[in-house]
């Protein structure tokens, strides 16, 4: 047992970050008899410090001038190549019941303003999360009779590129759907989880690292607010599922497949996460 | 999906140095890799770029391996008169593209 001593010495600020602080301190504060005030404060502190909320700075913040250059300029940024495949695709005619997206939502510059904003969004149909993509494909399923579209083709990439280029410069909005919560929660839980050979969690780098370096990049804070991204390693265009695949194949553990429920939760609690910060797709990283 | 962007300035004065921006969606395969059954990609790429103003051509590229997907390519020219910019890409497989932009010098 470590002695009182050492709590003091630490103080409130040790409690509020909690972890491992808080479970050592518990048996001499309790002894010290300001329990109380230790569970006040155990009751309403995050179990890990979240970003506050006015530190919170997109990745764009971090990437180089030329890089943010190349993002603004929509005739140099290479993700609007796919915002033009997508409205193509938007209103051509699909599947078995010959529909196109455009028959059912019109003009996306409308009915699609602010909705990638708020994905992903609980599908009552499905009893779960479900992602842009996962909306695209269950539409194409059951208003267009087509197949799914898979994962990272272009036409998918185009399609969710298109619809989230609508929401540019809007916040992402803060869901606070109840039936979303318990999901939120596993990502965010997941978030916090150490993982793989290397034994990282994903707020070892973007909660507690972020702004330094890993290898010669900056680590950013993690909000997805550019996706799809069109990726300068990658040559392309990228969903957050991929981004999140790498980072898991970067802590060398198993990445969860493409639209797994686990890649959902984690994409809704980043989304989370964000709330608040305007929305860049398409983005331009490094 | 061959799809391209343009940036021409739409007026200009007469004599002024304009700035001339394209970009064109292609893989540009380099032909170097392997797939994971360890059979050779063929090369899949742009070989040249070809820009002119009113027929006349003001600024040729020839493109290898080495160059990203998605090719940007920027150069200046002297906006001299009204007219046409013409654009074209070609490449293996038999790839071609145009596009064009309008100027109105003053």
């Amino acid at each position: 047992m470590r002695p009182a001593r050492h709590c003091e010495a630490r103080g409130d600020e040790a409690i509020q970050k909690g972890g491992t602080a808080r479970l050592e301190c518990f048996a001499s504060l309790a002894m010290r008899g300001t329990l109380a005030t230790f569970l006040a404060l155990t009751l309403t502190a995050p179990a890990v410090a979240e970003i506050p909320l006015d530190e919170r700075r997109s990745g764009f913040d971090l990437m180089s001038p030329e890089t943010q250059a190349m993002q603004r300029d929509d005739t140099a940024n290479p993700g609007m190549l796919w915002v033009g495949e997508g409205e193509a695709l938007w209103n051509r005619k699909e599947g078995g019941a010959q529909r196109a997206c455009a028959d059912c939502h019109g003009d996306a510059a409308q009915s699609m303003r602010a909705v990638a904003a708020r994905y992903p969004a609980f599908s009552a149909e499905l009893g779960r999360p479900i992602d842009l993509q996962g909306q695209v494909n269950l539409c194409r399923a059951r208003r267009q009779d087509a197949p799914p579209l898979r994962f990272e083709s272009q036409e998918l990439l185009a399609l969710t590129t298109y619809v989230a280029h609508q929401s540019r410069g809007l916040p992402v909005a803060a869901l606070d759907d109840e039936r979303l919560v318990p999901f939120r929660e596993a990502g965010r839980r997941r978030f916090l989880e150490r993982q793989g050979q290397l034994n990282f969690s994903c707020a070892n780098c973007h909660e507690d690292n972020w702004g330094k370096k890993l290898a010669g990049n900056i680590i950013p804070q993690a909000h997805p607010t550019g996706y799809p991204i069109y990726r300068l390693e990658w040559q392309g265009m990228g969903s957050l599922q991929r981004r999140l695949r790498n980072c898991l194949t970067g802590v060398r553990a198993e990445p969860y497949a493409f639209g797994a429920p686990e890649l959902i939760e984690l994409e809704l609690y980043l989304n989370w996460r964000a709330r608040g910060l305007p929305i860049e797709a398409p983005g331009v990283r490094p | 999906m061959a799809r391209t962007l343009i940036n021409v300035p739409p007026k200009a004065k007469r004599g002024d140095v304009i700035s001339v921006k394209t970009l064109i969606s292609h893989v540009m395969e380099s032909g170097y890799r392997h797939s994971t059954t360890g059979a050779a990609i063929p090369r899949d790429i742009i070989r040249s770029f070809a820009a002119s103003y009113n027929g006349a051509e003001i600024f040729r590229a020839e493109l290898y391996p080495a160059i990203a997907a998605n090719p940007f390519i920027s150069f200046h020219t002297v906006a001299t008169e009204s007219g046409t910019l013409e654009f074209k890409w070609e490449g293996d497989n038999g790839f071609a593209q145009t596009a064009s932009a309008k100027i109105t010098v003053e």
